[in-house]
């Protein structure tokens, strides 16, 4: 999509400028991007879901897992356009019921993402969603869980990607 | 599975007579079980919710009896988990409607048919679950989508306001500069409860000058009066459970 230098959508330069780089956040030698500011425009927060609706409306999309908490505002919108489930995937102890986890690595010891037992269904045609891709692990766990009980998933969707730190899991 | 259908405000109260099957001090808010619930609560298994209609006190629902058709779905989605997050709490687990797309759907078009055309430019949506409802709203209606966040999340500056727990204290955090004076904003939740999480939101935003036209959950726990502490500001719920 806006990988590609000859075809960057014209509507990509405008989300761009809107997201607000912040340093030393969360600690010092971090520069935090912020999409906050994108979704104080509106125009740029509905071409920022629209890129990704028109995407992938047409992809048997059965699932929209969004990890929380910023992936709960972009998963929904792209979710009810394309006629999908949202499953939010969580911190350990926010899902009530029933929930399976999967353990990733921080920078000093582990987390867990947890999601609902049956929100997710073997053959389920699933998407990732999050606001940022850094180095990858809570997406890695994400896949892990929605592949652990039988779904396909059929990409991972971010608003921005830090491609100087390395993605630890497999291409999709 | 019963529905129980009730015409708000007329019938509210009468969901309330049983007295709490709990300790008290184990109840976040006295909740007294519907009398007409049956006993579900033992088990963790999905299921249902049973429902009562709610309007805002000015019972603003679409139909002339006061009930959208789309309501009795939307409630029949949600999921009631006993015992969590601790002994005593009915916890109303909203993921539930969110593998409904239908309900899903219907829950957001009954805000946004609401608040569109109605010259609100700011949805403020509490963490986390405000998230999920707040930004299809804001994107249909075109208002901007303002995060309230628990403490430390947001990067940058920063405004808080503290509000009260069971035991001690906690905070809401916006950014400056997120929303100017004069702005009309609505505030989104997934459910009120005893209503300290939203009047720290309307107080939050009316510090820095903007009008709170209305606050909007899905699900509303009228016996933890939650109504009444956000006093002046006006409060609209699809679904009042007992």
């Amino acid at each position: 999509m806006s990988g590609n230098k000859e075809e960057v959508d014209p509507r990509i330069n405008g989300i761009k400028t809107k997201i607000r780089v912040v340093p030393d956040f969360p600690k010092k030698g971090i520069m935090f991007q912020d999409i906050t500011t994108v979704l104080l425009d509106p125009k740029a927060f509905k071409d920022t879901i629209d890129l990704f609706v028109e995407r992938y409306r047409d992809k048997n999309i059965s699932v929209v897992a969004g990890i929380e908490a910023r992936g709960f505002l972009f998963g929904p919108p792209i979710a009810l356009a394309i006629g999908a489930k949202f499953v939010p995937l969580r911190k350990p102890k926010k899902l009530p019921g029933e929930t399976i986890f999967e353990e990733y690595e921080l920078e000093y010891g582990n987390d867990r993402l947890e999601m609902h037992v049956g929100a997710v269904e073997a053959g389920d045609r699933a998407l990732v969603v999050d606001d940022l891709i850094a180095t990858g692990g809570t997406l890695c766990a994400a896949i892990n869980l929605l592949e652990r009980v039988g779904a396909e998933v059929v990409e991972c969707a971010c608003v921005i990607e830090l491609p100087e730190l390395k993605v630890c899991c497999r291409e999709i | 599975m019963q529905t129980i259908i009730a015409l708000a405000p007329l019938v509210s109260h009468r969901l309330c007579l049983a007295p709490p099957p709990f300790p008290r001090h184990r109840l976040l808010c006295r909740r007294a079980p519907s009398i007409r619930l049956p006993s579900h609560r033992s088990s963790t298994t999905s299921f249902r919710l049973l429902s009562s209609f709610a309007a805002s006190r000015d019972s603003e629902m679409a139909t002339e009896d006061g009930q959208d058709p789309r309501i009795p779905k939307i409630a029949s989605s949600i999921r009631v988990i006993p015992d969590f997050p601790k002994p005593g709490i009915m916890f109303h687990d909203i993921t539930t409607l969110l593998l409904d797309t239908e309900a899903f759907k219907d829950t957001i078009d009954l805000f946004v048919e609401r608040y569109k055309g109605k010259g609100i430019s700011v949805v403020a949506g509490v963490e986390a679950r405000g998230f999920i409802f707040g930004p299809p709203i804001a994107l249909a209606i075109g208002a901007k989508f303002v995060p309230m966040r628990k403490p430390k999340k947001l990067p940058g500056k920063v405004i808080s306001e503290e509000y009260s727990l069971e035991y001690g204290t906690d905070k809401i955090e916006m950014h400056v500069g997120a929303v100017e004076p004069g702005e009309r904003a609505i505030i989104i939740d997934d459910l009120i409860a005893t209503g300290g999480t939203l009047s720290a939101a309307v107080r939050l935003l009316e510090r820095v000058g903007v009008k709170i036209v209305e606050c909007a959950c899905v699900i509303e726990l009228p016996e933890c009066k939650g109504r009444e502490k956000l006093g002046e500001t006006p409060l609209f719920i699809l679904i009042s459970s007992a």
